[in-house]
């Protein structure tokens, strides 16, 4: 192998394995100290799917999950540059996203929210970051949505991104916010991430962006874990 | 630059990551076959449960599965709410020992109820030899251990992630 290093999880802004706000970390966070583990090829490698794929439309939500017409909702454009921690671009790399409609409905069959569905939103879709680490999504703006944690409990408007960044160790699950949310403040998800790093959650509105009678901009920006300097492209 | 922080996979995560596996109108690009099991010789399944601090069964897990030998890379995602036992299955092959370390695959768990998803390795059974001699799982104290080998019957292997408990399975810090 050539030059091999992985950074480590920054746990000064990833949030705790339990948060007791969170009601759901109780009887699903690991309550044993995690074991130092030497990596080896395996975890200094991680699926690479820089040659996949994807459909002409998966990159724009407003387009494929139409049946009769268009979604309802605030069009939106959200771009953003996947990066490692050094802002080194990370190029071709997989980014899934999935989001509630509008109306704050999943299209998911346990969503039970009494929120109508779209018939023309799905809420799911992805693309590959280009040469330099750059990426775009055409969505509607996710409506908030009640849950059950507590009496009340609203999430803030939302989307879920998920990327791979060529290492399992720079894996990465979270969600995008939207400034200026009034629920952010009463939310325990976002509010499980310490302090400084919550900004780092919200992607920021971009006038400049924004597509004339089109589309509101806004720009989300990725850090990922540094990981193997020469991922295997095997997939 | 910091990291961006993570946040749970959450509860609705079936249609855009595991979207065929639950019948969803759009196409998945990764599944639990990682590799063809009706053309692979030698293949071998893994099946298992994630219980939670009850013992009970999750019912909207999803397990990504990594392995790379440096022969064969190979990765698999399956969410635990199709299966009636709220099992995840994988079809895959057995990676070879490198470096004389007893093989492995790598296991992500992710999770409504887990900000941050978790790390863990499955080792087999069936390896008594080289998992005797392995720095890894020598490291780990004795009554731990089992919780990361995988029970061999045929070519099936039985591997439950246990979140807590008595028998909580060992994650990592990598
Ligand atoms: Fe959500």
């Amino acid at each position: 192998m050539g030059d091999v290093f992985l950074n480590k999880a920054d746990m000064d802004v990833h949030p705790p394995r339990l948060h007791t706000d969170y009601k759901s970390t109780i009887l699903r966070a690991p309550t044993k100290p995690l074991l130092l583990l030497k990596p080896s090829l395996s975890e200094y490698t991680g699926p690479v799917f820089g040659d996949m794929n994807i459909g002409e439309f998966d990159h724009d939500l407003t387009i494929n999950g139409r049946k009769n017409g268009e979604p309802i909702g605030e069009r939106m454009v959200v771009h953003g540059k996947v990066t490692d921690q050094n802002g080194k671009p990370i190029p071709h790399t997989l980014i899934e996203v999935w989001q509630a409609n509008a109306a704050g409905r999943y299209v998911h069959k346990v969503d039970q929210h009494d929120a109508p569905l779209d018939p023309n939103f799905l809420g799911a879709g992805r693309c590959l970051t280009d040469a330099e680490g750059n990426y775009k999504f055409y969505t509607v703006k996710p409506g908030a949505y009640p849950w059950g944690n507590h009496y009340n409990a609203w999430r803030p408007n939302h989307i879920h991104f998920s990327l791979f960044g060529g290492g399992i160790t720079s894996r990465l699950v979270t969600q995008m916010y939207f400034p200026g949310d009034p629920l952010l403040k009463h939310d325990p998800i976002y509010l499980g991430v310490p302090p400084k790093g919550r900004d780092l959650l919200v992607g920021h509105f971009d006038l400049g962006l924004t597509e004339p009678s089109f589309a509101l901009g806004y720009r989300f920006d990725i850090v990922l874990r540094g990981h193997s300097a020469t991922p295997f492209e095997n997939l | 630059m910091k990291q961006t922080p993570s946040q749970t996979v959450g509860p609705y995560f079936a249609y855009g990551l595991t979207p065929q596996q639950y019948n969803y109108d759009f196409p998945s690009h990764v599944d639990g076959n990682m590799v063809d099991p009706l053309t692979t010789p030698n293949t071998i399944t893994i099946i298992g449960q994630v219980l939670d601090g009850e013992g009970k069964p999750i019912d909207d897990a999803m397990i990504e599965v990594w392995q790379n030998d440096g022969e064969k890379a190979l990765f698999g995602r399956y969410g635990t709410g199709t299966d009636p036992n709220n099992r995840f299955i994988f079809n895959t092959i057995k990676p070879k020992s490198v470096n004389g370390q007893a093989p492995y695959v790598t296991f992500v768990v992710f999770m409504r109820g887990q900000l941050i998803h978790s790390f863990t390795r499955m080792y087999f059974s069936d390896e008594t030899s080289l998992n005797k001699t392995d720095e890894t799982l020598n490291s780990i104290p004795e009554h731990r251990r089992n919780t990361l080998i995988a029970k061999q019957n045929g070519n099936q292997y039985q591997f439950d992630i246990h979140m807590q408990g008595d028998l909580e399975t060992v994650f990592f810090d990598i």
